[in-house]
């Protein structure tokens, strides 16, 4: 069924960010109903015919013009960098005054909707944590691990921008931790043949399959829906069962050994994973979803396995 | 052959339990989900890993005799709101065993562990799987709405940590519970734990002492510090553990403390008569 805008055409959709795995996703599903721009600064391909691809960065002038040239009914905001070996002020600059920007296109070219993809991190891990937060659980996830602090920033900036703005619908949604056919930071952990693990420590987790966070993209772009929310799939696990579940041999570490080591690793630049990320594979970080379920009518497609074969297929070749 | 040694060694920790009642365990439905496991970690299979001692310590230690245990209703949510006595909070461990083993169908009362509980190695994954909780008022709420059945100890440490001249007299109860109990729609059931008071029985609080080491007491007993560690073993005491009938309470889980204070009365009302019944009932403390 095609989306129809007041005027009565296809309705048209921005998409920043459409370059990333996620961003190329999100844009093969909606391409169907609506029309699609993209906006990216790394060069896209493999999209479908029918998109537009326009190769800027965000906090460029000449994303105005894309604004300017067309009547654009939504912008669903995926340029958000996570890259912990970033610089902290390119990290910061691009995460926030590009949200900025966008958020000023919006309103200045009257954009009924913005969909804005956070994450459940901005919670943090944290032993004091109810087992299932609320969208109204307080951003704690910069209290240990700076890297973060951007995504907070961000997410605050976007609540704002929400009572700035009561005409335009601002959608944020906070995803639990996405895998599959994807190269974020959840999918290679659960791709390692040997993952370390802290000695002593098994916390639940919840995943989510990047088709579901899409789906659930798609119901935010809902004409009438606003505000925040958790999303989250199957029913939560163990840690050691998931890694069971794929045939992993885990490796336990005791906290301090994991920890020098990681930090080794990362001035060696051996890895990648920030050293006080850790805090995610020994307390408890879930979200209460229920909320995206009765409002959005969201529903998980993918279950457990079927999430877990996905991830060991391993990520889309570019 | 590590599976097999596993397998063997599982078979070794239920060994003191019956087979019969070790299924009846496995066969509890405490809200888990396809895998298992409930959203707080629980999974009636790691049971296993500490019921052996439960068991032990129900059975042989305390011979723990239960009364009118079939008042915890059998399904739906419900609130264990127990008197907490004897230093060594064993009570709890006691009232859990006797739920598991003792009534049919089992029900795994789920207990509220400190915050900084799951912030220690093995403990947290532990006490996650065998059905304890992180103490948020939150994860209270989430329990209650599953239909769970959580234990509570509205005196807290100063049930626990009393001199044994107050023995069997209850202390000051929190309100929590009745706001939770009221907010949740939950029925209550009073327990009366008779026995425990004399397997630490304190006779001065070296309250500087405490202070110093960090710890909420410092009990004096007759064996501790006179006897060294194994002072601190508490006495072969026999445990009754009274269950009373399911109190219902109707009102507005927000209002003053004054108005929550008359139906947390009634409560304690109720712990003291199953109290007075087991310290009449009883004829020595050991046996």
């Amino acid at each position: 069924m095609t989306k129809r805008s007041r005027r009565g055409r296809k309705q048209r959709v921005v998409i920043t960010g459409i370059g990333g795995n996620l961003g190329r996703a999100v844009a093969r599903r909606l391409h169907r109903h609506y029309d699609v721009i993209g906006i990216d600064r790394r060069t896209v391909r493999h999209m479908p015919k029918d998109i537009e691809i326009e190769q800027v960065d965000i906090r460029r002038r000449r994303v105005e013009d894309v604004f300017r040239r067309e009547d654009i009914d939504a912008v669903v905001h995926l340029n958000i960098m996570h890259d912990p070996r970033t610089r902290q002020e390119e990290h910061h600059q691009f995460n926030i005054v590009g949200t900025q920007k966008i958020f000023r296109l919006c309103a200045e070219h009257r954009v009924q909707k913005v969909v804005v993809l956070s994450s459940a991190n901005v919670y943090g891990p944290d032993p004091r944590n109810d087992q299932f937060l609320s969208e109204e659980a307080a951003l704690m996830g910069g209290q240990k691990f700076e890297a973060i602090r951007d995504l907070i920033a961000l997410d605050m900036f976007c609540n704002t921008f929400f009572w700035r703005h009561p005409e335009i619908e601002t959608v944020i949604l906070r995803p639990v931790h996405i895998v599959g056919r994807v190269n974020n930071a959840p999918s290679k952990y659960l791709r390692l043949e040997n993952p370390p693990t802290i000695l002593g420590f098994d916390p639940m987790v919840q995943l989510i399959h990047v088709e579901d966070v899409v789906t659930s993209i798609e119901r935010a772009l809902t004409p009438g829906i606003r505000g925040v929310f958790n999303v989250a799939g199957p029913s939560p696990v163990p840690l050691s069962f998931i890694l069971d579940e794929l045939g992993r041999k885990p490796r336990p570490l005791p906290e301090p050994m994991l920890k020098s080591m990681l930090k080794t690793a990362w001035t060696l630049k051996l890895s990648d994973w920030p050293v006080p990320e850790l805090d995610h594979i020994k307390y408890v970080c879930m979200v209460d979803d229920s909320l995206v379920r009765s409002k959005l009518g969201f529903e998980h497609r993918c279950d457990l396995s079927a999430i877990l074969r996905e991830v060991e297929k391993g990520p889309y070749s570019r | 052959m590590l599976d097999k040694l596993r397998a063997r060694i599982d078979d070794a920790l239920i060994a003191p339990v019956r087979p019969e009642v070790w299924k009846r365990i496995q066969a509890m439905d405490a809200g888990q989900n396809e895998f298992g496991y409930d959203p707080f970690g629980f999974n009636p299979e790691s049971l296993k890993y500490i019921i052996p001692l439960a068991v032990s310590l129900y059975r042989h230690y305390f011979r723990v005799d239960t009364y009118n245990i079939e008042s915890i209703p059998d399904r739906g949510r419900v609130l264990l709101v127990s008197n907490h006595t004897g230093q060594v909070p064993l009570d709890g461990m006691m009232i859990a065993t006797g739920a598991l083993v003792e009534k049919k169908p089992p029900r795994m009362a789920r207990s509220m562990m400190e915050r900084w509980v799951p912030s220690i190695p093995f403990i947290s994954t532990i006490f996650a799987r065998c059905g304890q909780v992180v103490g948020t008022r939150e994860n209270a709420r989430i329990l209650l709405d599953r239909e769970g059945c959580i234990l509570v100890f509205p005196e807290g440490a100063r049930g626990v940590n009393k001199t044994y001249d107050r023995a069997y007299e209850l202390e000051r109860f929190g309100y929590g519970f009745m706001r939770l109990a009221l907010e949740t729609d939950t029925p209550i059931v009073p327990v009366g734990v008779v026995g425990a008071e004399e397997q630490m029985p304190s006779l001065y609080d070296v309250k500087p002492l405490a202070k110093l080491l960090g710890m909420p007491a410092f009990p004096i007993t007759p064996t501790w510090p006179l006897l060294g560690p194994l002072g601190a073993m508490p006495l072969p005491v026999k445990y009754r553990i009274y269950f009373g009938e399911p109190m219902q309470f109707e009102g507005d889980s927000d209002d003053e403390d004054r108005v929550i204070g008359v139906q947390v009365e009634k409560v304690r009302e109720a712990i003291r008569g199953l109290l007075q019944r087991g310290l009449e009932e009883r004829e020595g403390v050991f046996f």
